[in-house]
């Protein structure tokens, strides 16, 4: 293992999860096709972040699927299935993305882009650190916006204007949003799979969700 | 997230930053009892935070379900069927 992955406190895998170790094991394919519908197409997604084109996400789900199986007897539920499978995938997708095109450690490319200015709102909004009576406060306040639109194109438009914003983010926090807020993982889950820290985790998600807020903002603001 | 200052009040230009690390739960407790009193008080902050919320809301509708290109998923049947002959 990576020295320099982050020592994080991981979930067991739980009683159910076992259950399905042992199914795998005993060579149950209902089981493993289950599985597979249930993970793959995220796997995929996942993978594509870090490899450039949809051919070799391939390949590595797949190749990721045969380590599996092939790891499945030595697996012994001291972190959860779905991390141990992630960490599998990462790693290989890392490793063809690197092979293919990339020749900077994810985690250091991480470490770059959490660090350097950052203003999750232009600071022009702000008034002056020496205003008498509101230092760094709101210069004019911000507007309200209309969150809940009545059509379901207006809505389409809304997740498209998101789906723009994340693709024009670094890369590191593109995959720290989807991870996030696009799949749902939580942020331990994040880190670990991605071997970053929990603290430049947070500071690239931060940065990417101040970012789609301000892509947002001037499409939701009520005039 | 630049780190707050260590004026009593915390201002708004602060809070847009430290809002991932409140919604995170990795405040000290001393700068979220600050974040907290300076949100009861300020209501475009308040909104700000909502708006927050709202795009990790929005956010978590942008993928569509979708299933595995059916040529993968057949490869995968084969890979397994092949490990466990």
């Amino acid at each position: 293992m990576d020295p320099d992955a982050p020592d994080l406190q991981d979930a067991r895998a739980t009683e159910a999860e076992r259950r399905l170790v042992e199914r795998l094991r005993a060579g149950d394919e209902a089981a493993f096709m289950d599985l597979v519908d249930r993970e793959g197409p995220a796997m995929l997604r996942l993978a594509r972040r870090f490899v450039p084109s949809q051919a070799v996400a391939e390949e590595v789900v797949q190749e990721t699927w045969v380590a599996v199986l092939n790891g499945i007897d030595r697996f012994e539920g001291r972190s959860s299935l779905r991390t141990w499978l992630y960490r599998i995938l990462v790693n290989r997708a890392k490793t063809r993305g690197i092979r293919e095109r990339r020749t900077v450690p994810f985690a250091t490319l991480a470490g770059d882009e959490a660090r350097g200015d950052f203003s999750a709102v232009d600071p022009s909004r702000f008034l002056p650190a020496d205003h008498d009576r509101w230092p760094h406060h709101w210069a004019t306040p911000i507007r309200r916006w209309e969150a809940e639109p009545e059509h379901a194109a207006q809505a389409a438009e809304t997740l498209a204007l998101i789906a723009d914003a994340i693709s024009a983010l670094p890369q590191t926090q593109r995959t720290v949003i989807t991870l996030r807020d696009v799949e749902g993982w939580s942020g331990p889950e994040v880190s670990n799979a991605l071997e970053i820290t929990e603290t430049n985790q947070r500071v690239l998600l931060h940065r990417a969700r101040s970012r789609v807020r301000a892509a947002l903002e001037p499409h939701l603001a009520i005039a | 997230m630049t780190d707050p200052t260590s004026l009593p009040e915390m201002p708004c230009r602060d809070i847009v930053e430290v809002v991932t690390g409140y919604l995170e739960n990795a405040l000290s407790d001393a700068d979220r009892r600050r974040f907290e009193a300076h949100l009861a008080i300020c209501e475009a902050c308040d909104m700000y935070i909502d708006q927050i919320r709202t795009t990790i809301a929005l956010t978590g509708r942008t993928v569509e379900p979708q299933d595995l290109p059916p040529d993968l998923r057949e490869g995968l049947r084969h890979a397994f069927r092949d490990w466990s002959a």
